[in-house]
């Protein structure tokens, strides 16, 4: 457990303006927490989007942009006052280009306790082929 | 350490047991400043009658946060697991943390324990800890002699 990945700011990192051009909603955007691996024929992708349901994410592969978006209403009660802040809430930006050709239509997402899971299938082009190597 | 939300004199929430906590953060792999970042983020919300704590705990399966109460303080004790990879699986990135955390956060005032709920949605843990009633404030009316 005591394994130590290189140093990063943990805390919930804005996602920097410049990459989001149009933009009609106001508040704030956090950039997700991801863990990608690959095998031979799939990519998957691990999103952390604490506060998001189902029905609140978008995820779009145009071109070769990977693009996951989660829109996040604020929580609001007028009988209670935030005495203690650690975290602000508002929604989720952030995109990916991917390398490999993708087979689109069997990309799969789902969202679980407030993590997002996406398969991307490689294409059968793109999937690393045996060789077989005769004896001459 | 930033101390933000007060009430009145006595309350700091961050009055934790700072010293405890850095240990167990330690253990919390995928976060190098480990002395300055605390695990899980915790917001606090108060009003006269509860305190409403939420925590941001992403992909945490609920048998694996413990709950405790002990007087005014609330104790939130819990392992993230890593996700682990499959055969011929290789990562890319590796940027979502795992590992134990505990926590320790100090209430404004005391709570019925019998009463306190906690609700995991979302990836999120909502604690509602409802004000004991002999910590109510009592309403005194004056009387004309």
């Amino acid at each position: 457990m005591a394994e130590v990945e290189k140093s990063r700011e943990a805390k919930k990192q804005e996602t920097p303006g410049n990459i989001i051009t149009e933009r009609i909603r106001t508040g704030r955007i956090y950039m997700p927490d991801v863990d990608i691996s690959e095998d031979r024929d799939n990519l998957v992708l691990y999103a952390d989007l604490p506060g998001a349901g189902d029905e609140d994410v978008s995820v779009t592969l145009e071109n070769d942009v990977l693009t996951i978006e989660a829109k996040i209403l604020p929580e609001k009660s007028d009988a209670h006052r935030l005495s203690h802040a650690e975290y602000g809430t508002g929604d989720y930006f952030r995109s990916f280009t991917i390398n490999e050709p993708i087979d689109r239509e069997k990309i799969e997402a789902k969202m679980k306790d407030g993590v997002l899971r996406i398969v991307l299938p490689k294409k059968e082009e793109a999937k690393p082929k045996q060789i077989k190597i005769h004896a001459g | 350490m930033a101390r933000i939300g007060r009430i009145g004199l006595s309350w700091d929430p961050l009055r934790e047991m700072e010293q405890l906590e850095r240990d167990w953060s330690k253990l919390f792999s995928g976060f190098g400043r480990a002395a300055a970042v605390k695990y899980p983020p915790v917001n606090v919300f108060t009003s006269e009658e509860d305190v409403v704590v939420t925590s941001e705990l992403p992909g945490v399966n609920p048998e694996d946060v413990d709950l405790t109460i002990t007087g005014d303080v609330l104790t939130l004790k819990g392992t993230r697991r890593r996700q682990e990879l499959g055969e011929g699986q290789t990562w890319h990135r590796r940027e979502r943390g795992y590992g134990d955390f505990y926590r320790t956060i100090q209430l404004p005032y005391n709570v019925d324990s019998a009463k306190v709920e906690a609700k995991y949605n979302k990836g999120i843990l909502r604690i509602t800890l409802p004000r004991a009633e002999a910590d109510k404030p009592r309403k005194i009316s004056v009387k004309t002699a």
